[in-house]
């Protein structure tokens, strides 16, 4: 029977959340992983049990581990991230050059073709691809060692590559994107980048309108319109039609444009939405109501979903890798908090309800939609 | 043979209970032993020392007969008890993080 398996990343272990394609009753499952940050859980499109976890703690450092049964049991593949040839610096906080330096994986994008081909996104910024499952990892120096990437500093979270999309209608298009340098793009597999940022304007950085150096929070695009790009920037939602080659401001009528999370509708590719945080040093919902805010063109006009989200007293945030869709026919919009709930709608965001509480602090949602 | 204690988060990744215990060739060092751990558990690869400079992550320390030893080089021999089995080497995660 169709149902729907929801991939929780927390600050404290891996939770997979099941149900029917009704999506009214909710298992829990026991934490993958206890006390282990989990940046990100993510399912192979091809073969739906196999999963990709991102494991890391401060102690004991990075493990990614792999799944073949959907996450009933799991076992640890490669964790070698190594900079390939001269790692170079980049700008610190401060200014000064710092050399590269490997943290954690925020980023699991399997291939849409192939279970084995995965791509992580890591911090310090750069991608490395593996095509046997997980067990070796190589970095794709292109992007690293793009001219600009000298001048690459990190955002308040750290110099993370925390997005990847792989279009799907050309394999060796891939987009990703680094806080805080920007979006690049590559057309040739991985091979080399450019950044795509025409249009991005940050009054943060020196140059407002500078090629690099902007603080991009998540992006997203629907598969059956691969040239439409939806940004969610530190400030500002943005919209691209061109594949990256310009962006244009949709924040219209949203009552604050900050925010981390922005997903696509799985059947209506201009419906997106959105989670207004009322600003980069308030890290909580506008007036202490949690909404979400929908448009059903593209952006610029917004309408406010709350329907079973709490609408006082709410501080919690919503993180960039934290809102995922289901494909089932009625599109079910799935997203988690720090406070540990995770809310899901069965009707493309009109009603809202619960279905974890008290998990840790969320980092990432994922969702399958199983046949 | 070595008796090595490790951490609650290493001994779930290596899915070992209690103390695990490793021969080393030669003299007994954090560098043999540590070899020798992630030999025989390759899951333990880059989560005690990294994999590339092989230094001690910063947040794991090596304790044995009621010493610290996470700043002795790591050639140095390390004590007699623990080379013959008396005593075990212990991985200890640092209390850190409040």
């Amino acid at each position: 029977m169709t149902g729907v398996r929801v991939l929780v990343g927390t600050r404290k272990g891996a939770f997979i959340l099941t149900s029917d394609a009704k999506r009214e009753k909710w298992d829990i499952s026991e934490p993958a992983f206890p006390g282990w940050e989990i940046y990100h859980v993510k399912g192979a499109p091809t073969h739906p049990d196999r999963l990709y976890a991102s494991q890391s703690t401060g102690w004991f450092g990075q493990l990614i581990q792999r799944s073949d049964d959907g996450g009933l049991t799991w076992e640890p593949v490669g964790n070698n991230f190594a900079y390939e040839g001269n790692v170079g610096d980049h700008l610190w906080y401060d200014g000064t050059p710092r050399p590269w330096a490997f943290t954690r994986v925020w980023h699991l994008e399997p291939s849409l073709s192939d279970p084995d081909t995965v791509y992580a996104g890591v911090e310090d910024a750069a991608l490395f691809r593996s095509t046997d499952g997980g067990q070796e990892w190589t970095e794709l120096t292109g992007l690293r060692q793009h001219p600009s990437a000298p001048r690459w500093a990190p955002g308040a979270g750290g110099m993370c590559l925390h997005s990847i999309i792989l279009d799907p209608r050309d394999a060796k298009r891939i987009f990703v994107a680094i806080s805080a340098a920007g979006t690049f793009r590559s057309d040739d597999a991985g091979q080399t980048w450019r950044p795509v940022n025409q249009g991005l304007h940050s009054e943060g950085i020196p140059d407002p309108m500078a090629d690099i150096g902007h603080c991009v929070h998540h992006i997203a695009m629907h598969p059956s319109n691969p040239d439409v790009l939806y940004m969610q920037k530190h400030w500002d939602v943005m919209r691209s039609k061109d594949a990256g080659e310009s962006w244009q401001e949709i924040s219209g009528n949203l009552p604050t444009d900050f925010g981390f999370a922005i997903d696509v509708h799985a059947h209506e590719p201009e419906t997106i939405y959105v989670v207004p945080i009322k600003s980069d040093s308030q890290h909580f919902p506008l007036d202490g109501r949690l909404r979400v805010y929908r448009s059903r063109t593209g952006g610029d006009e917004w309408e406010a979903l709350t329907a079973g989200l709490p609408q006082q007293d709410c501080y919690v945030n919503v993180l960039r890798d934290a809102m995922a869709v289901d494909t089932l026919d009625e599109c079910g919009i799935y997203f988690g908090t720090t406070g540990g709930q995770v809310y899901a709608s069965a009707d493309a965001g009109d009603t809202w309800a619960p279905i974890a509480r008290d998990l840790p602090a969320v980092l990432s949602v994922e969702v399958q939609t199983l046949p | 043979m070595i008796k090595v204690v490790l951490p609650a988060h290493l001994k779930a990744l290596a899915k070992v209970h209690g103390q695990v215990e490793v021969e080393v060739q030669g003299p007994a060092t954090q560098r043999s032993v540590l070899d020798a751990i992630e030999a025989s558990y390759p899951m333990l690869r880059g989560t005690i020392r990294d994999q590339a400079t092989h230094r001690r992550r910063s947040f794991v320390r090596f304790f044995a007969c009621q010493e610290d030893l996470s700043n002795e080089l790591p050639d140095t021999p390390l004590p007699d008890a623990v080379a013959s089995g008396a005593e075990p080497f212990l991985v200890v995660g640092a209390m850190a993080g409040g």
